[in-house]
């Protein structure tokens, strides 16, 4: 994968992954002024966040270490922190504490 | 006034950087591990800065799958920043300009924009341009390190840290998540929507198979809806 053309190509492709990823980022950000959204629309862009934190947690987080019971052990943990204590990196670092203890007792 | 926003966002960062520099170094290594040229790993995460399709685009060019399908990979992967641009745009400071905006579009991922949408700040109704700034910065600026450490220093993490860094995002998604729907009933519903339409995607065996940014689209959009349909105005603002 060393070779002049290829090597070429890759970086022609690193700027398409980047153009099409770039784009669908700016387009509302630069565009949307241009309208007035009506109530709703702008009702659903708020729940937007919550449920896109839903999904993207949940069924992946299973999978997010070599080991699902770990990472179980470690979201629960960092769920029970978020509950009592409300600060991010403090849940942050449960989560890992859990999922490595779970590991270093376990496995 | 302008640099205390600018530091407040480098700081309301940090756990992003915290959860992107391990996954980061996973990428590093893969990248190497695949003999992927270093300049081109190093430049991707300067350009692309977006993780999932990165390590899908490294994953496929070491299955020697053409330019175009792995672009139309990246494309669907990412396609979800979209939803969260708009989103997104609601909430922060009016009038700013094109070359302003246009930054801001590039630091947009899962993790700026999820903590970006539950950050309320004292004095400020919309969330100013310093602050969204310095929060996407340091997350770049930790994927960044990441991204070399894992090329440059390789192995360096004991397998039972590495193995365990896989959960840091998530629990980061579930600090956000949690105390926002444990003030309000409605968010729970549909973050829960979410979690049940993204699982029967995947489960469902009639429903077409779908890659997982589609997935992930599919089922924000859905429990959005539903969202709109039965929650009243009131209950979350």
């Amino acid at each position: 994968m060393t070779s002049e053309p290829n090597l070429f190509r890759i970086f022609i492709l690193v700027i398409g992954m980047s153009l099409v990823t770039y784009i669908p980022r700016a387009l509302p950000m630069l565009f949307l002024k241009e309208f007035r959204l009506n109530p709703s629309v702008e009702n659903f862009l708020k729940l937007i966040p919550y449920a896109a934190l839903g999904a993207l947690i949940f069924p992946e987080i299973l999978f997010s270490t070599n080991h699902m019971a770990s990472s179980v052990t470690g979201g629960i943990l960092a769920a029970v922190v978020a509950y009592f204590k409300g600060n991010l990196l403090i849940a942050v670092v449960a989560g890992i504490f859990g999922t490595v203890l779970y590991q270093w007792l376990f496995l | 006034m302008k640099r205390t926003m600018l530091i407040q966002g480098l700081k309301a960062g940090i756990p992003i950087a915290l959860g992107y520099i391990p996954i980061a170094i996973a990428f590093g290594i893969l990248s190497r591990a695949e003999e992927i040229p270093i300049e081109v790993s190093m430049l991707m995460s300067l350009t692309v800065f977006a993780g999932a399709s990165q390590f899908v685009a490294v994953n496929l060019l070491s299955l020697g799958t053409g330019i175009g399908e792995v672009i139309v990979t990246t494309f669907i992967l990412n396609f979800r920043h979209f939803l969260m641009s708009a989103s997104l745009f609601q909430r922060i400071e009016k009038n700013l300009t094109m070359k302003k905006l246009s930054v801001l579009s590039f630091g947009i991922t899962d993790e700026t924009f999820s903590l970006a949408s539950v950050t309320e700040l004292d004095h400020e109704e919309r969330l100013p341009f310093n602050y969204l700034f310095g929060l996407m910065l340091i997350s770049f600026f930790a994927w960044n390190v990441g991204t070399w450490i894992g090329l440059f220093m390789g192995n360096i993490l004991p397998t039972l840290i590495q193995n365990s860094m896989g959960i840091a995002l998530y629990a980061m998604f579930i600090g956000l998540l949690v105390p926002a729907v444990r003030k309000s009933i409605p968010l729970l519903f549909v973050a829960l929507i979410a979690m049940t339409a993204h699982s029967l995607l995947i489960l469902l065996p009639f429903l077409p198979s779908l890659s997982s940014g589609w997935n992930v689209v599919i089922a924000t959009i859905l429990a959005s809806f539903i969202g709109t349909l039965i929650i009243e105005k009131e209950a979350f603002q």
